[in-house]
C-alpha cells in the first residue's frame, strides 16, 4: 500500500494559496466565502447593506432560526429529521408566556420556555430511540401535538403579558451596542462545537449518523443517546423560542409556522448530508446567516416579499449542487 | 430417471471474472434431457456464479453456452426465461403480498376484451399448473401465509407455466421437512419422466443418491469432474470437493489450552442455533467451521448479545454473564468482528482515528469531556501496531483497502481490551498480503498476549494453518471436534455435509 510522500517545506505563497483551497474544500469556509460574495454582491446595489448597523440586524434576523439549527443539525447527523421545530416553539412560548401571565418573574419564563422546548424533544427521543419509530414520523406527530396543544392551552389567543424585563432577550443590547440574540447566538454555537468535537455525546452522534449498527455493536447505547439528541435539540428549540419571545413580546400559538424547513434549509446549505454521519455546526450558522441576509438584502433593495421565497428556493438548490460538485472535486483531485 | 443422450445444455469453456477474484475458469458442463444432474462444489467454488450466467443475471466473459443444439447470448433473466431455463433461488424470488395466481403467471396474466386481468382464465390455468405439482392451495391465498414447501411448489409451478425445460434448484430440501422432502423428490422425478431437466445444488450429500443422474463437482472455479451417481461415493466426492495441492504450513505451534476463559452451555436461539456447548482456553484460536446457513454467525451474534438467546448460560473465566446486548458483551470483554465490515464493522463516513476509539472513548473521558491529544496519539500508536496504510489518523476510512480498514476493525477491538475476539470471515475479501498480516495479528494476540480467537471461516486452509481446535458446526450444532494439527480438510468436510464416518472407505 502506497503511504504519501513526505511534503517539502512549502513557500509562504503557497501557503496563502494552500490556505484558500483549504477554505474552498472545508465545507464551513467554503460557505463563508459565498456568504461573503452574496454581501460584496448586495453591497454593491445599495450603500445601505454593508453597514454594522445592517449587519448586526442580520443576525438578530438569523437568531432564532439559527439557534433552532443548532437541535436541527445534531438530529441531521444523527441520521434523523425534526420536524416539530416549529410547534415547539409556538407550544414554548404561549407556556412561558402564560406562566408569566401569573405573576411569574422573567427567569422562571425562561425557565419553563427551555423545560417545555426540553421535554418535547424529550418525548421524540424515546419514540425515536425506543419504540423505533422513523425519526420522520414521529417528529411529524409531535408537529401535530404540539401546534395543537398550544392552540387548545392559548384557545388560539395570543398571550401579551409578559414578565417586565423578559423582551431584553430579544431586544436588549449588550453595551448599547451588540444585541442579545446575537451574544446567545454565538455562546450556542460555541457550546454546539464544544459538544461536537470533544464529548462522546457528539462523537456518538456522528457515529450513528454514519453507522448506528455498527455503533451498537461497539457497545454503545444507541438508544440513550438518541434520547440525548433530541431532547438537546428540543432545548434549542426552546431557546429559540425565548428569542422570538422577547423580540414578539408575547407568545403566538401560530408561531414558528415553517420554522421546521428554514432550520432543515441552513443545515443543509452549510453543506452538511441529510443522510447524516457528517456536518460541520458552523457551516449550519453560516447557511443561517446566507438566508437571512438575502432576506435582508432583497428587502432592502425593495424586492417584492413573496418573490424572495422564490429566490431563497433556488438559493437552497444552487448551494447544494455547488457543495456537491465541490465534494466530488476533492474526492478525485 | 431416464435421459436421452441429446444434451439440452451445453457449457464449453465458460470462465467469469469479477474484480480480484476468478470466479469460473474454463468450465465444462452439460446437462441432458429429462435428466436430474446434481452440482456441488464448497462455499465460493463457483455454483451459484455458473447458474447465475445461466439464469441471464450475468454475463460470461469467455466460452460458449449451447442450448438445444443452438449457440445462445443470455442477454437477461428474461431472455433466458424465454430460452427454457428457470431458475428456482434458494430465497424465492416472490412478491409476497400477491396471490399465488398473481405470482405464477406475474407479466403473463391473461388479459380480457378491455385490457383488465381475466381472473376466471388466470385461476383456471393457475389450478392446472398447481395440479401438475400437486400443491392443493387456493389460487387466492397469499403467498405469505403459505409454508415454505408450498412456496417452493409455487415457484416450480410458475417455472412450469414458463414452458421451462431446465428448472436449476439452489438448495431447495434446507428448509424442508423429511416429508416435504420426499415429496419434492416425488415431483422432480415426475419432471424428469416428462422431459424436463433439472439441475440441482445442494450440500446434502445423501439426498443425492436418491435423486440425480450425474454429480459435477466444482472447485476454486473450475470444474473436477463428472460422475454417474451410482459411482459417487462420499470419500470420492469429498475429496473432489476439497482437494487441494498444497497444504499450507501451520503458522503456529500447537497451543494446548490452560485456563478457561469462555464457557458455553446448552445455548439455544429457537429454530436457529442450539444446543450448543463448547469451552474456549486462554491462548487458543478455535475455528468455527461449516458451510453457509450452519449456524456460525447465528452463534457469535447470540454470545456477543446482538440477537436474544432463548436459553443456555455463558461463562467468562468462570463466572457467569448476562449478555443481553452488545453493551454487556464488549464490558465483558468480548469484541466481534462482522462479516460484512460496511454493514456493521466501520463507520464509513468517520476517520480512521475516531473508528479506533469508538468502543473506548470513556478512557480518555474527563469531566464530560474528550481529552483528543491522548486519543489522537492513542490512535496513532495503533496505526503503527497494525501497520495499517493510511495518509493520516483522520483520513475518512471509506478511502481505505479492504484489507486496511479489517485492520482498523481489528484495531478498534484491541484498544477496547477485548479478550475474547470473534472474528466472522476475517479475510474474506481482502487480498494475500493483508490476509497474511490478519493470521499473523491473531497469532500475536493468542500467543503474545494471551488473548482468545474463536474465528468463523469457510476458508479451510485458513482454518487448518491458524486453528488449535477446530469446532464444526451443521444445521445450527457442533457436529464434530478436531484438533488442528491433526486435521484434514476432508474431515472438516465430512462433518460439514454430514457424512457419517461408517460410510468412509478410509
Amino acid at each position: 500500500m502506497e503511504e504519501k510522500l513526505a511534503q517539502p517545506a512549502p513557500s509562504p505563497l503557497s501557503r496563502i494559496g494552500r490556505g484558500l483551497r483549504g477554505a474552498l474544500t472545508h465545507q464551513a469556509g467554503f460557505m463563508a466565502l459565498m456568504l461573503a460574495a452574496m454581501w460584496l454582491v448586495f453591497s454593491s446595489f445599495t450603500p445601505y447593506f454593508l453597514t454594522s448597523r445592517n449587519l448586526l440586524q442580520i443576525t438578530v434576523q438569523a437568531a432564532v432560526v439559527a439557534i433552532a439549527a443548532v437541535g436541527q443539525t445534531m438530529v441531521i447527523v444523527s441520521a434523523g429529521i425534526d420536524l416539530s421545530v416549529g410547534s415547539v416553539l409556538a407550544l414554548s412560548t404561549v407556556v412561558s408566556a402564560m406562566v408569566m401571565e401569573t405573576g411569574q418573574p422573567a427567569p422562571v419564563g425562561v425557565l419553563v420556555g427551555l423545560l417545555v422546548g426540553g421535554i418535547c424533544g424529550w418525548v421524540n427521543g424515546i419514540t425515536v430511540g425506543k419504540l423505533r419509530v422513523p425519526p420522520f414520523i414521529a417528529t411529524l406527530g409531535m408537529m401535530g401535538i404540539a401546534r395543537g396543544l398550544a392552540l387548545v392551552v392559548t384557545q388560539g389567543i395570543p398571550r401579551f403579558r409578559l414578565a417586565p424585563g423578559f423582551d431584553t432577550i430579544g431586544q436588549g443590547r449588550i453595551l448599547d451596542v451588540v444585541p442579545v440574540p446575537t451574544i446567545i447566538t454565538i455562546v450556542v454555537y460555541l457550546l454546539a462545537w464544544l459538544i461536537l468535537t470533544r464529548t462522546r455525546l457528539g462523537r456518538y452522534t456522528y457515529s450513528i449518523g454514519s453507522n448506528a449498527e455498527a455503533t451498537k455493536l461497539s457497545g454503545v447505547n444507541v438508544t440513550r443517546y438518541l434520547v440525548l439528541i433530541y431532547t438537546v435539540a428540543g432545548l434549542c428549540v426552546g431557546l429559540a423560542s425565548l428569542i422570538e419571545e422577547g423580540r414578539l413580546g408575547s407568545g403566538q400559538p401560530a408561531g414558528g409556522d415553517g420554522l421546521e424547513l428554514q432550520t432543515i434549509a441552513a443545515v443543509v446549505m452549510g453543506g452538511t448530508s441529510l443522510f447524516g454521519g457528517e456536518g460541520n455546526i458552523f457551516a449550519t450558522l453560516v447557511g443561517a446567516l446566507m438566508i437571512a441576509s438575502l432576506r435582508n438584502g432583497l428587502n432592502v433593495m425593495g424586492v417584492y416579499a413573496f418573490w424572495q421565497n422564490v429566490i431563497i428556493g433556488a438559493l437552497i438548490i444552487s448551494a447544494v449542487y455547488v457543495d456537491q460538485w465541490r465534494r466530488s472535486h476533492r474526492i478525485t483531485s | 430417471m431416464e435421459s436421452s443422450d441429446a444434451p439440452v445444455l451445453e457449457v464449453r469453456g465458460v470462465s467469469k471474472r469479477f474484480p480480484g477474484v476468478q470466479a469460473l475458469t474454463k468450465v465444462d458442463f452439460d446437462v441432458r434431457r429429462g435428466e436430474i444432474h446434481a452440482l456441488l462444489g464448497e462455499n465460493g467454488a463457483g455454483k451459484s456464479t455458473l447458474m447465475k450466467i445461466l439464469s441471464g443475471a450475468y454475463s460470461k466473459d469467455d466460452g460458449e453456452i449451447i442450448i438445444r443444439g443452438q449457440p445462445v447470448e443470455i442477454r437477461s433473466p428474461r431472455h433466458s426465461q424465454e430460452l427454457g431455463i428457470s431458475i428456482i433461488y434458494q430465497t424465492f424470488n416472490q412478491a409476497r403480498h400477491l396471490t399465488v395466481a398473481e405470482n405464477i403467471l406475474l407479466g403473463r396474466e391473461p388479459l380480457t376484451r378491455w385490457g383488465t386481468i381475466d381472473r376466471q382464465k388466470l385461476h383456471e390455468q393457475v389450478r392446472e399448473l398447481l395440479d401438475k405439482v400437486g400443491l392443493d392451495a387456493d389460487p387466492r391465498a397469499r403467498v405469505m401465509d403459505l409454508s415454505v414447501a408450498q412456496r417452493q411448489m409455487v415457484e416450480i409451478a410458475k417455472a412450469l407455466g414458463l414452458d421451462a425445460n431446465l428448472i436449476i434448484m439452489d438448495e431447495p430440501t434446507s428448509a424442508l421437512t423429511g416429508r416435504e422432502t420426499q415429496r419434492l423428490f416425488q415431483i422432480i422425478h415426475d419432471l424428469s419422466s416428462r422431459g424436463v431437466s433439472v439441475i440441482y445444488i445442494s450440500h446434502r450429500l445423501e439426498e443425492l443418491k436418491e435423486v440425480g443422474d450425474r454429480v459435477t463437482v466444482l472447485r476454486d472455479g473450475r470444474r473436477v469432474g463428472t460422475l454417474p451417481i451410482g459411482q459417487a461415493d462420499f470419500p470420492t466426492l469429498v475429496r473432489m470437493m476439497v482437494g487441494r495441492d498444497l497444504k499450507l504450513t501451520m503458522l503456529t505451534d500447537r497451543h494446548v489450552g490452560s485456563k478457561e476463559v469462555l464457557r458455553i452451555e446448552n445455548l439455544v436461539r429457537r429454530g436457529v442455533v442450539g444446543p450448543v456447548s463448547f469451552v474456549a482456553h486462554e491462548g487458543e484460536i478455535i475455528s468455527l467451521a461449516g458451510l453457509v446457513g450452519s449456524g456460525r454467525t447465528s452463534l457469535a451474534r447470540a454470545i456477543f448479545g446482538v440477537d436474544r438467546l432463548d436459553g443456555g448460560q455463558i461463562y467468562i473465566g468462570g463466572h457467569q454473564v448476562r449478555i443481553r446486548k452488545p453493551q454487556d458483551a464488549v464490558r465483558a470483554g468480548i469484541g466481534f468482528l462482522t462479516e460484512d465490515r460496511l454493514v456493521s464493522g466501520l463507520a464509513m463516513s468517520l476517520s480512521v482515528a475516531h473508528n479506533i476509539t469508538l468502543p473506548s472513548l470513556s478512557k480518555f473521558e474527563r469531566l464530560l469531556m474528550l481529552n483528543l491529544e491522548s486519543e489522537r496519539e492513542a490512535a496513532g500508536k495503533s496505526i503503527k501496531q497494525f501497520s495499517i496504510a493510511t495518509p493520516s489518523p483522520d483520513q475518512t476510512v471509506r478511502y481505505l483497502s479492504g484489507g486496511n480498514q479489517q485492520k482498523v476493525v481489528l484495531a478498534k477491538w484491541m484498544m477496547a481490551n477485548s479478550r475474547i475476539l470473534f472474528l466472522d470471515e476475517p479475510t474474506q475479501g481482502i487480498d494475500v498480503g493483508a490476509k497474511e498480516e490478519v493470521h499473523r495479528l491473531m497469532v500475536d494476540f493468542t500467543r503474545r498476549l494471551g488473548g482468545t480467537v474463536i474465528m468463523i471461516s469457510s476458508d479451510l486452509p485458513e482454518v487448518l494453518r491458524l486453528s488449535d481446535r477446530i469446532l464444526v458446526m451443521r444445521d445450527g450444532r457442533i457436529a464434530g471436534e478436531l484438533p488442528g494439527i491433526e486435521a484434514t480438510q476432508e474431515q472438516v468436510m465430512n462433518y460439514a455435509l454430514g457424512v457419517a464416518e461408517e460410510s468412509l472407505a478410509g
